[in-house]
């Protein structure tokens, strides 16, 4: 989205344009700024994607899935697995609230590689929500089924008693960073990859600004930006499975503590 | 120094910060390979769990290309 005007460094595309939010129905909610953002349509967007995925492809309900069913079924079993693997058997109680993880996170960071799409997680207080949900509700699961024995989760087995006091600071330490890597891990990934999309694309402007031989040279930014939007579909759908992966293993911590 | 050039320069040493984070994830894949090369049965069963090691590793380095734009941007 080019701003018209050359910017001060003479670069002709601002490459954080894209991530600013507009209010588009503007609410006022005893004093909070409540309205309706470009933000919250993606994630609407987002919610009635996964909704429509899901609820039209299982819509024949067949024995033997037809191509769309068995799309949507091995979405499931994918994420059933992860959390069977990872979490344990037990875990599967809590598969709806990580199915619901890993779908809108999927889903968002797809939706944003659309041209012109706002991306939902290159924001780090939607990440860094979603990421304090997991820690608070992974540490609250913990605390209620072990109560005070959950504890042990700092004290990792097998850890000679003179490196005890160290052990356990450095792993305090750790289990309180686990939020800010995982939430930054998201935003990070998907911040920098569309900054870097629309940085080659100010590229692209500048060759053809060039005169003749700015066109010719313009096709190398240009196929930058195609491997770059290849690398950053995958990097979308590794982001979702890897913040998906960490909650399932910071889960187990807490089902099974002192492992 | 203006505090517009200092920005500058710590953008670019924070881009530094990127070369640990390639040997990094070159080391796993380095790893992967050779294991594989002497197992290849095995080798698909560990794919799940190399992707999830690469991508935890490049956490890092865009940790720190996330300081080099926030320097340069914010």
């Amino acid at each position: 989205m080019a701003t018209g005007a050359e910017q001060s460094g003479g670069f002709p595309v601002d490459p954080l344009h894209q991530f600013v939010v507009q209010p588009l129905i503007p609410l006022n909610i005893g004093g909070l700024d409540a309205s309706f953002t470009n933000a919250s349509l993606w994630m609407v967007v987002t919610v009635v994607a996964i909704t429509v995925f899901t609820t039209l492809g299982m819509r024949s309900g067949a024995m033997v899935p037809g191509r769309m069913q068995s799309v949507v079924e091995s979405f499931y079993t994918f994420i059933a697995n992860m959390v069977r693997d990872n979490a344990g058997h037990d875990a599967m109680r809590f598969f709806p609230f990580i199915f619901s993880l890993f779908a809108f996170i999927f889903f968002a960071n797809m939706i944003g590689m659309f041209p012109y799409a706002f991306t939902v997680t290159s924001h780090i207080v939607v990440t860094f929500v979603l990421a304090g949900v997991v820690f608070v509700g992974v540490t609250l699961t913990g605390f209620i089924l072990h109560g005070a024995k959950f504890l042990k989760v700092f004290v990792p087995s097998g850890v000679p008693v003179a490196l005890l006091p160290l052990v356990v600071a450095i792993e305090i330490i750790s289990y309180f960073s686990r939020p800010i890597s995982h939430s930054v891990r998201l935003f990070a990934n998907m911040l920098a990859g569309h900054i870097m999309l629309k940085v080659f694309a100010g590229f692209v402007l500048t060759f053809m600004t060039m005169g003749a031989i700015g066109w010719a040279g313009m096709i190398l930014p240009l196929f930058m930006i195609v491997c770059l939007t290849a690398l950053e579909f995958l990097v979308a759908a590794l982001q979702a499975y890897v913040f998906t992966i960490l909650t399932c293993m910071y889960l187990h911590d807490a089902l099974h503590p002192g492992h | 120094m203006e505090a517009e050039a200092a920005k500058f320069i710590g953008a670019g040493i924070a881009c530094l910060g990127m070369g640990g984070a390639a040997i990094g994830v070159g080391q796993i894949f380095a790893n992967y390979l050779a294991g594989a090369l002497r197992n290849p049965s095995a080798a698909d069963g560990q794919f799940a769990r190399l992707i999830f090691g690469f991508a935890v590793t490049e956490a890092l380095g865009i940790f720190s290309l996330l300081v080099a734009l926030i320097l340069l941007f914010v």
